[in-house]
């Protein structure tokens, strides 16, 4: 009960709020982190999951690299990075760091999501004439749809995820809040750094929830 | 004269390494190990008993997977740091935030494999004059094992990678050492430490699809 009372007095406390290692700096750092990561990795993914579930081929690879990307630990790349030559540019192993997690959600999900398209109304496309390429568009991208979003949200949550590690290994963002609190031996500012970032997943879950929702209706209708 | 190996030369792959600090090494493989048992098997003996409940009643699969879901979204690192203020700076932490993380797989598998056994076949035992435990223990559990068994997998492989993590309270295994590494810029004590974590990983994973064909037979009769 006294960590609770604590941790709100330690999160109302305008002095936390204000300045480079304030909350407001460091959530605005985690969101941008966050944002810039999705879409690097929706720019790299994507493209790469339409044209092979349109091909039907590389399956094995885009399913496979999401069970590698779980048993390899995010700590121990973002560590790995930051002593590569890397490590010198800043956010450099962060960003590299945080795509590398994304990327298989969203390749995966993208993926499987174009090979569940009905085989029936592909060959009906082909039949009315529609070349690859408007097949890939007009057919097999909008029916996809409502997984790849499922792709997307995996992903965000994801990248939340990781970049709260990224503070372990000296990047910004909210954990910066939670580890200075470790090194302080302060709990209340751990739990209030904590609880920042859970909101914020959450957040980003249920923002990704009602996209969800929305995406079957213009896809039409069908989910 | 200083000494020139690998070790002075900080190269990222160091014979030297592993036989100097062969000890850590090991210390840190077990407590990556502990840790790792420790919630998993703890998550099960949780999780089964949620399941058969979400199972048996409806109104509670609900709320279940809500609040599973819910737990599984916040980050690892922000888990072990609001558990901070129940378990201090101990093992216990790591384990109780890994347990938090294990069940929504296991709850979520081993209630889909409940589910996906047919109707048919709960009726057919039923005519047989099976009562409801016996249905459960000799019909529905094993029908389920398959998913329950890729949940566990999902789960240990996870719960390997996360117990890193545990390095911010001191437990983290493996993670203690690349922590330490970060921090005294030690090539050859990162990359090993994360190539063990990943290797402890995949034999997991691989000793329990060993024995997941094992508790069932028939399932590779059949694909076979």
């Amino acid at each position: 009960m006294r960590t609770l009372r604590e941790t709100w007095h330690w999160l109302i406390d305008p002095v936390h709020w204000a300045g480079d290692d304030g909350i407001g700096h460091r959530l605005a750092q985690h969101v941008l982190l966050t944002l810039g990561c999705l879409i690097i990795s929706c720019v790299i993914a994507l493209p790469v999951a339409l044209v092979l579930g349109h091909l039907g081929s590389g399956g094995a690879l885009a399913v496979n690299l999401s069970n590698a990307g779980r048993a390899v630990p995010t700590f121990a790349v973002l560590v790995l990075l930051l002593l590569t030559p890397m490590g010198r540019w800043g956010q450099g192993p962060t960003v590299a760091a945080l795509v590398l997690f994304a990327v298989p959600p969203l390749l995966t999900n993208a993926y499987v999501g174009m090979r569940q398209v009905d085989r029936s109304v592909v060959r009906a496309a082909r039949g009315m004439g529609m070349t690859g390429r408007q097949t890939l568009l007009r057919v097999e991208l909008p029916l996809s749809l409502p997984m790849m979003v499922n792709g997307v949200r995996i992903a965000a949550v994801q990248l939340v995820a990781t970049a709260t590690i990224a503070a372990l290994a000296g990047g910004g963002g909210l954990g910066r809040i939670i580890t200075a609190g470790f090194n302080l031996a302060s709990t209340p500012q751990v739990v209030a750094g904590a609880l920042l970032v859970a909101v914020l997943a959450l957040i980003v879950e249920g923002v990704f929830e009602s996209v969800e929702r929305l995406v079957p209706l213009r896809a039409g209708g069908s989910r | 004269m200083p000494p020139d190996d690998c070790l002075a030369r900080n190269e990222w792959i160091c014979g030297a390494y592993l036989r100097t600090r062969r000890h850590i090494l090991l210390d840190a493989v077990a407590q990556h190990l502990q840790l790792t048992a420790a919630s998993v098997l703890i998550a099960l003996v949780i999780a089964v008993p949620l399941a058969l409940l979400a199972r048996r009643w409806a109104g509670i699969a609900g709320p279940v997977l809500a609040v599973t879901t819910i737990l599984y979204t916040v980050p690892s690192l922000a888990m072990f740091s609001l558990l901070l203020p129940l378990y201090g700076l101990s093992p216990t932490l790591v384990v109780a935030g890994l347990v938090l993380y294990s069940l929504t797989l296991l709850v979520r598998n081993i209630l889909a494999g409940l589910r996906a056994v047919p109707e048919e076949t709960r009726r057919a035992a039923h005519g047989m004059g099976y009562g409801p435990i016996r249905l459960l223990v000799t019909v529905e559990l094993p029908l389920a094992l398959p998913a329950a068994m890729a949940g566990l997998r999902i789960a240990t492989v996870s719960a390997i990678s996360l117990v890193t993590i545990g390095a911010i309270v001191g437990f983290g295994g493996l993670g203690n050492l690349i922590y330490a590494g970060m921090n005294t810029y030690f090539k050859a004590q990162v990359l090993t430490a994360s190539v063990l974590c990943v290797l402890i990983a995949v034999a997991a994973d691989l000793l329990l699809l060993g024995v997941q064909r094992l508790i069932t037979p028939w399932a590779r009769a059949a694909r076979g």
